[in-house]
């Protein structure tokens, strides 16, 4: 119980500081920084789920800008169906535009965690490599239907009914809010009994087999969850672009997505954040340099694989690092 | 039946450039188990080869309908492109693919993106993003058979990729060198063993997989009629989806998968939508892990601790 009353006041806490920093960052900040803080935060939400997938259970998404794809026009078409009931239901006020957003955001990760299994069910009982060309072909193959899906605007974009495009519904409080949601969740199930098992299959599969973890099952479920959080992802960012198009989504997105993850530490949560973050920031200030910008991040990946492989922080989280390192207690593997 | 035939030929045509870039991907995949991204673009690279050196040897892509060019100069064309994409492969597996090779599965295929990654936007800014007009090597004759047509330029393609892949065969079989490259794919620890140079035969799995690939580059030139530095991408993953339908680490297996894959996307292409032809690969892609993820004519490798 009193356990129970603790977290819910460090939740409501949280959520306070969150609000707080948000009404900081809107009169400190100017517009064009606020924008780059916002897409920091959706990139977190990219980096952390991939990671769990990518990172924690071994397994290798090269499409999941697909997944975005997904969760972004679910959410955009959700919340513009959705918004004109909600008004009825519950006024104009900011209550129904946090009613629908949510919703929205939440149908557009069912679609894409269903997305995931569909995916996932038949490439993920083979070896990785071949996740990752599925995922790629997926990727292309969600950007090809929509390019051609004549109800979302084909290869315009889907900017819903409104002549002003989607609602601005994405703000730095719901952007941290599901931040902080998911880097919790996802914290948990890493380090929950499950979090073990995906661990497991990391380090060797069939050993994993053998002492009775269902792998097939965990990797696939690990896969949905984690195309469910890139849809979430999606979603803020369809309702902070005011609209969604094809191109938004392609194989770049992706690759970005795996800079994020990469630089920070494959396996690693607090990597992934510091990752996304990079990715926002370096974008910005590579703005000049964009037909470099490729060129330099394929660069980067080889230069990391060949000198430091497992990333910035490697497996360990940020708060590992200053705590001295018992014998044998490390979550590093040997390799 | 005029139809059918007609797309069978295309079909086939195209579908033996698919089996050309295959046969790379899946030399390289029986050695080092490594999805060899950068094959797509090593491919690219062989069509802008062909492209560059045609140029410097004066044929260019409007001339040719007036002019002849002798057989010799396309020979002289493809064997440029061929020995050039052969030591792009060679540095790749040098500079990248080397470093790595020992490590964890994930390393070599990150870094295989990265090279891939890497060649395409540097290709984009060496020879521009904007598509290319390829230059007429062959200027085009057709024949017509009961309706069927069928130009020299596809005949040419289908017989220089065929003779490829009889030499290539020819290799693999009768070369000491090409027994060394099956013994290292049947078991790479025990051909050291035996004494084989692993290093130097690796490097002439990926000089010879380069090789056949810049070759599907020039062909791809002369059917397609432009190139574009991202070329490489979407047929380099039809030619892996090819090696996979046939059987990855088989080489007859990529050749038959190559054909049908070529088949499936014109019949696609005539019969059902041009929009659906590249998504149609895909699809047999998650057929083929779905019912028989080994391939066609792949073996069954029960994996062992």
């Amino acid at each position: 119980m009193k356990r129970t009353l603790l977290r819910a006041a460090i939740f409501v806490a949280v959520l306070l500081v969150i609000y707080g920093l948000g009404v900081a960052c809107e009169a400190g900040f100017t517009e064009y920084v606020q924008r780059i803080v916002l897409l920091a935060g959706i990139n977190v939400i990219l980096a952390v789920g991939l990671n769990l997938i990518n990172g924690t259970t071994g397994q290798f998404s090269i499409g999941h800008a697909g997944f975005m794809a997904v969760g972004a026009y679910g959410a955009a078409y959700v919340g513009v169906q959705l918004a004109p009931v909600a008004h009825r239901a519950l006024g104009t006020g900011a209550v129904s535009n946090a009613f629908s957003f949510n919703l929205a955001l939440l149908a557009g990760a069912l679609f894409a965690g269903l997305s995931g299994l569909i995916v996932g069910l038949p490439s993920l009982r083979l070896r990785g490599d071949y996740l990752a060309v599925v995922t790629l072909g997926f990727g292309e193959i969600i950007r090809i239907l929509f390019n051609n899906a004549t109800f979302l605007g084909a290869a315009t974009g889907y900017f819903g009914d409104d002549p002003s495009g989607l609602p601005a519904y994405t703000t730095f409080f719901w952007v941290y809010a599901w931040v902080a949601l998911i880097v919790v969740l996802i914290h948990n199930l890493t380090f929950s009994q499950t979090g073990r098992s995906l661990t497991a299959i990391r380090e060797d599969e069939i050993a994993a087999e053998a002492m009775a973890t269902p792998t097939t099952r965990l990797k696939v479920t690990a896969f949905a969850i984690s195309a469910a959080t890139a849809g979430i992802a999606g979603g803020l960012f369809a309702h902070m672009q005011a609209g969604v198009r094809p191109e938004d989504f392609r194989f770049e997105k992706s690759i970005d997505m795996i800079v994020m993850i990469i630089v920070g530490g494959l396996g690693s949560i607090s990597g992934a954040i510091l990752g996304g973050i990079f990715v926002a920031v370096s974008l910005e200030l590579m703005r000049d340099l964009q037909q470099y910008r490729l060129v330099l991040y394929a660069l980067l990946l080889i230069v990391i694989m060949i000198v430091r492989p497992q990333g910035l922080l490697g497996r360990r989280e940020l708060y590992q690092l200053f705590r001295k390192r018992k014998a044998g207690s490390g979550l590093e593997s040997s390799r | 039946m005029t139809q059918l035939l007609q797309q069978i030929i295309n079909g086939l045509s195209l579908g033996s450039i698919y089996a050309l870039i295959a046969l790379g991907y899946t030399m390289v995949y029986g050695i080092l188990k490594l999805i060899n991204f950068a094959h797509g673009e090593v491919f690219m690279v062989g069509a802008y080869t062909g492209y560059y050196s045609a140029g410097a040897l004066g044929i260019s892509a409007y001339e040719a309908q007036h002019r002849d060019f002798p057989v010799y100069l396309g020979l002289i064309v493809l064997v440029t492109a061929m020995a050039t994409a052969a030591l792009l492969g060679v540095l790749i597996e040098l500079l990248a693919y080397r470093p790595v090779r020992n490590a964890p599965r994930l390393t070599p295929l990150i870094t295989a993106i990265g090279v891939s990654l890497f060649l395409q936007n540097a290709g984009m800014l060496l020879f521009s993003p904007n598509p290319q007009r390829y230059p007429a090597i062959l200027s085009e004759v057709r024949f017509e058979f009961f309706g069927v047509i069928v130009t020299n330029i596809k005949l040419t393609i289908f017989v220089v990729a065929l003779c490829l892949m009889l030499g290539l065969h020819l290799f693999v079989q009768k070369t000491w060198t090409g027994r060394a490259m099956r013994a290292l794919s049947f078991n790479i620890d025990a051909a050291k063993l035996m004494g084989i140079d692993t290093d130097n035969v690796i490097r002439s799995t990926f000089a010879v997989g380069s090789a056949l690939a810049a070759a599907g580059g020039i062909l791809f030139g002369l059917d397609q009629i432009t190139i574009n530095p991202l070329m490489g991408v979407l047929t380099g993953l039809k030619a892996f989806v090819a090696a996979v339908l046939g059987g990855i680490g088989s080489i007859p297996g990529a050749v038959v998968g190559g054909l049908l894959i070529g088949l499936a996307e014109q019949l696609t292409a005539g019969y059902l939508s041009a929009e659906y032809r590249d998504a149609i690969t895909f699809v047999i892609l998650i057929l083929i892990l779905l019912l028989k993820p080994e391939g066609l004519l792949g073996v069954v490798r029960v994996e062992k601790v």
